[in-house]
């Protein structure tokens, strides 16, 4: 004797219960095409609107005085490669180097809490602050030779931006490193830095590659910690102790600019600048893949 | 010396100064960089804090409350901006979070095929790595004008509640949240897609095995036992959502007039900043810092926050 | 204390991790020249005090010892020593075979080179590869990876790998546990030819292997300490491995080797 009523075994789709099942997987559905369509959408208009204006000048020239025709985005390129290289040659060191003390020396004391614990308080400061910051710590006091904005110190904004990242990223994949890699190679005599330099951080190479990939990526596509301390600048980059132009203030600058020579500029840009972050995050998975060498 | 126990003496055998020297250096100087994001978390606040000290002596609390931002006048209150933060976030998260579990869910489900399903999950993964600059750019000639049409409607027929009594003239709150959702869908999507697949399959069979449903399973199980990564990835977007500058700033409309109309143009603190910051003077600069200073205090509640969630829910698992 | 015959002397040696005492009041002269094992029950700290012997100990958080480990004259835990050179003269095989992530050749060189071996590296790897049993079967392929070989063939490598540095002591924690019989056999046999060149101190816990890999053998056992219930290690016994095997002295140890516990 059973206190439940039995069902047919055959299904029956007019049940309550699989009715709400199906409004279910719709809803869901219906959620999901509503989440990728964004980026179709962007995608599709970056690609084809910026795409179709792309020539060899473009790439090539400066950009045109308001009210002019034509001209490129020559300067902004070279920028954004300047100033993300300058924040990427700071940025990766000391991230890397953060990361190895945090997983091959720390003892788990105060101090090593007190870095993983301003990583990720660093990792939420909003990137505008970032930039309030660099203007305050270097803009304003004019410590680079006199100079106020400057390609350095927009590179070393950025380079504020990218470090938790970095940290988290070397911390985690050293830590997936086996413990007896470094017995072995401790058992061979090896002192701390050969084990470190010749076996921990080649194994693991390939998760912190696609980390440091994905920040430089990120770091590239950043406006908001540039405006005022890279700035922008009409010309061609002079040095890295001048304002410099990038892609993404020139975007930002452009598209509200009552000219349509500019605007179509800032679409190029994005075309650039969205084409250059794909191929960086294919990359960034292409490098996933070697988990071993 | 191949063979026998050879009779050197231990102290003859030495490893050379220089390597002894770049051992103990290497140690010294990765301790020295992992110093660094100390120094930066604390040049950021005494940066922003020594900024702001003027501004906070002359307006004092008073500065949140109050929504006159008058350079002219020298006397600031980001009330708007402040609200406009809030406000803006908020709704944002609001329509992003069912939109993001939900997405969740069907990417982690077997609804349809694995290789649809991992594509998908890729798709939206890029969508986060878009530039937000690029996102405002689109935002500005792509989604305002498309959505235009439907919030002058929304006007017309819902015109008598304030959140809607102003006409729609291009940039305003309701383009910003609506770009800012599609900025942090990614994040709430991802780490909740996360958290769905580290629920042990196990659990999904003991539902499935008392005769659940899939709804009933994911309802009743699933979610639950992924609670604490699903609150922790929605509040990490929310501090993100607060502190994201450039979409916002660009389809905002940036004006420090309060209005409660979602239709009408509004202001944030990071588009604030982004705005004035560059050619602020004085007292500006000052009642800017300040502004950035309680940005920097409501991110970091948000983010401390956080982390604190998906501590005490995971222990309850 | 130490004469010329003893390789390593441990002097009233105490270990313990974060305040735990885990092994106390050990006293061995393990001699040169000879294979020494250690066995005993699971928790009796052989392992950790064969660790101890080239300071693998430092890598584990909180582990303390005291007494003196005298090695060549020196004691090992004295301020002035460089654990780094300890190592290179105190070689290390693990429970579970652990190559690096490089080729066959490459792992055997990296050693060397580290200790800065100025020579021909080609028939350093060659003989060390030979002495560990493992050329005939790498020789065609030294530059593939050392995880394409079989668990068995990557312990000898790492065997091979130990060889390479020219230690005077090779300690072998386990090295057979995770082996099956036929690369037992074969590691075992391997031993008898290193024998002759080294000092080899193994633990293990197959009495078997005891018996007939080993000299001397030195048996630990647990006991509760007096006044709790926590258990502490400590040496036993400490004879000729046939004494320990056919005449011991202690009943601790009679029990052992006759299978009534452990």
């Amino acid at each position: 004797m059973t206190s439940f009523t039995r069902g047919s075994l055959t299904l029956q789709p007019s049940l309550p219960r699989n009715r709400w099942n199906q409004l279910l997987t719709l809803v869901a559905g219906l959620f999901t095409a509503l989440a990728v369509l964004p980026l179709i959408v962007v995608i599709a208009y970056v690609l084809f609107k910026g795409g179709s204006l792309i020539t060899v000048r473009l790439l090539t020239e400066l950009p045109p005085p308001p009210g002019l025709e034509g001209g490129g985005i020559g300067n902004a390129i070279l920028g954004t490669l300047l100033v993300t290289l300058v924040a990427s040659l700071i940025a990766v060191p000391v991230g890397v180097g953060s990361g190895v003390y945090l997983a091959e020396y720390a003892k788990g004391g105060a101090f090593s809490r007190f870095v993983r614990f301003g990583a990720n308080v660093l990792a939420g400061v909003p990137s505008i602050i970032c930039g309030v910051f660099v203007y305050g710590l270097i803009v304003s006091t004019r410590v680079f030779f006199g100079q106020s904005y400057s390609a350095m110190a927009g590179g070393i904004a950025l380079a504020v931006l990218m470090l938790p990242t970095v940290i988290k990223t070397t911390d985690e994949a050293l830590k997936l490193v086996p413990q007896e890699l470094r017995w072995g190679a401790m058992g061979v005599g090896a002192s701390r830095f050969i084990t470190i330099s010749r076996i921990t951080l080649p194994a693991a190479f390939s998760p912190i590659a696609t980390g440091v990939v994905l920040a430089i990526a990120r770091a590239a596509g950043e406006t908001a910690p540039l405006i005022f301390t890279a700035l922008f600048s009409p010309f061609w980059p002079e040095g890295l102790f001048n304002p410099i132009a990038s892609m993404s203030v020139l975007i930002y600058n452009f598209a509200i600019m009552p000219y349509d020579a500019q605007i179509a500029l800032a679409w190029a840009s994005s075309f650039v600048l969205v084409v250059m972050i794909l191929a960086a995050n294919l990359l960034a998975r292409w490098l996933g893949r070697f988990n071993r060498p | 010396m191949a063979a026998g126990v050879r009779p050197e003496l231990f102290s003859q055998r030495r490893r050379p100064l220089w390597e002894l020297l770049i051992d103990r250096g290497f140690h010294k100087v990765v301790v020295l960089l992992a110093a660094v994001v100390g120094l930066v978390l604390f040049g950021i606040l005494l940066t922003v804090v020594g900024g702001s000290r003027e501004a906070v002596l002359r307006f004092g609390l008073g500065f949140i409350t109050n929504s006159d931002w008058d350079p002219l006048a020298e006397h600031y209150g980001a009330f708007t901006a402040i609200y406009g933060t809030l406000v803006s976030s908020l709704l944002a998260l609001l329509i992003a979070v069912p939109l993001g579990v939900g997405t969740a869910v069907f990417l982690t489900e077997n609804i349809i095929p694995l290789a649809v399903r991992q594509v998908l999950g890729v798709m939206v993964e890029l969508l986060a790595a878009i530039p937000s600059v690029v996102l405002g750019l689109w935002g500005i000639f792509v989604m305002e004008p498309f959505l235009r049409p439907g919030l002058e409607t929304l006007h017309r027929l819902l015109g008598w509640i304030p959140f809607f009594s102003t006409t729609p003239q291009g940039p305003g709150m309701a383009p910003a949240v609506l770009i800012l959702v599609v900025m942090i869908l990614p994040i709430i999507t991802a780490i909740s897609r996360d958290s769905l697949m580290q629920v042990p399959i196990s659990l999904r069979q003991a539902a499935y095995g008392v005769g659940s449903t899939r709804w009933g399973a994911i309802v009743q199980v699933i979610l639950p036992a992924a609670l604490s990564g699903i609150t922790g990835g929605v509040m990490l977007a929310l501090g993100r959502a607060m502190g994201e500058t450039m979409a916002v700033t660009m389809l905002i409309g940036n004006s420090n007039t309060f209005s409660l109309s979602l239709l009408a143009p509004a202001n944030t603190i990071s588009s604030m900043l982004a705005n004035q910051f560059g050619e602020a003077d004085g007292l500006q600069v000052s009642a800017l810092m300040y502004a950035a200073l309680v940005l920097m205090l409501l991110t970091l509640a948000v983010n401390l926050l956080a982390q604190l969630v998906v501590r005490r829910l995971s222990l309850k698992m | 204390m130490t004469d010329s015959s003893t390789c390593l002397a441990l002097e009233n040696v105490s270990i313990s991790y974060s305040g735990q005492l885990a092994v106390s009041g050990v006293f061995m002269n393990i001699p040169r020249g000879k294979v020494t094992a250690f066995i005993g029950p699971s928790g009796c700290g052989k392992s950790t005090v064969l660790r101890a012997l080239n300071r693998m100990n430092d890598l584990i958080e909180g582990c303390a010892l005291t007494g003196r480990v005298v090695f060549d004259g020196h004691d090992l835990y004295d301020p002035r020593v460089d654990a780094v050179e300890v190592r290179r003269r105190i070689g290390m095989v693990f429970q579970k075979p652990n190559p690096f992530p490089k080729s066959i050749y490459e792992n055997i060189a990296f050693g060397a080179r580290i200790n800065g071996f100025r020579g021909d590296m080609d028939e350093l790897v060659e003989r060390a590869l030979r002495k560990a049993a493992l050329w005939d079967e790498t020789k065609d392929k030294l530059r593939e990876s050392g995880y394409a070989l079989s668990g068995g063939q990557q312990q000898r490598l790492c065997i091979a790998r130990a060889i390479a540095i020219e230690p005077e002591v090779i300690l072998m924690d386990e090295p057979c546990s995770a082996l099956d019989p036929i690369s037992t056999l074969k590691i075992e046999e391997m031993m008898h030819e290193l024998r002759k060149s080294y000092t080899i101190v193994i633990v293990t816990h197959n009495m078997q292997q005891a018996v007939r890999v080993s000299d001397y053998t030195g048996f630990y056992n647990v006991t509760a300490q007096p006044g709790s219930d926590r258990k502490v290690g400590a040496l036993v016994e400490f004879a000729e491995t046939v004494n320990i095997f056919n005449a011991p002295k202690q009943q601790a140890t009679q029990d052992y080797v006759t299978g009534r516990f452990g």
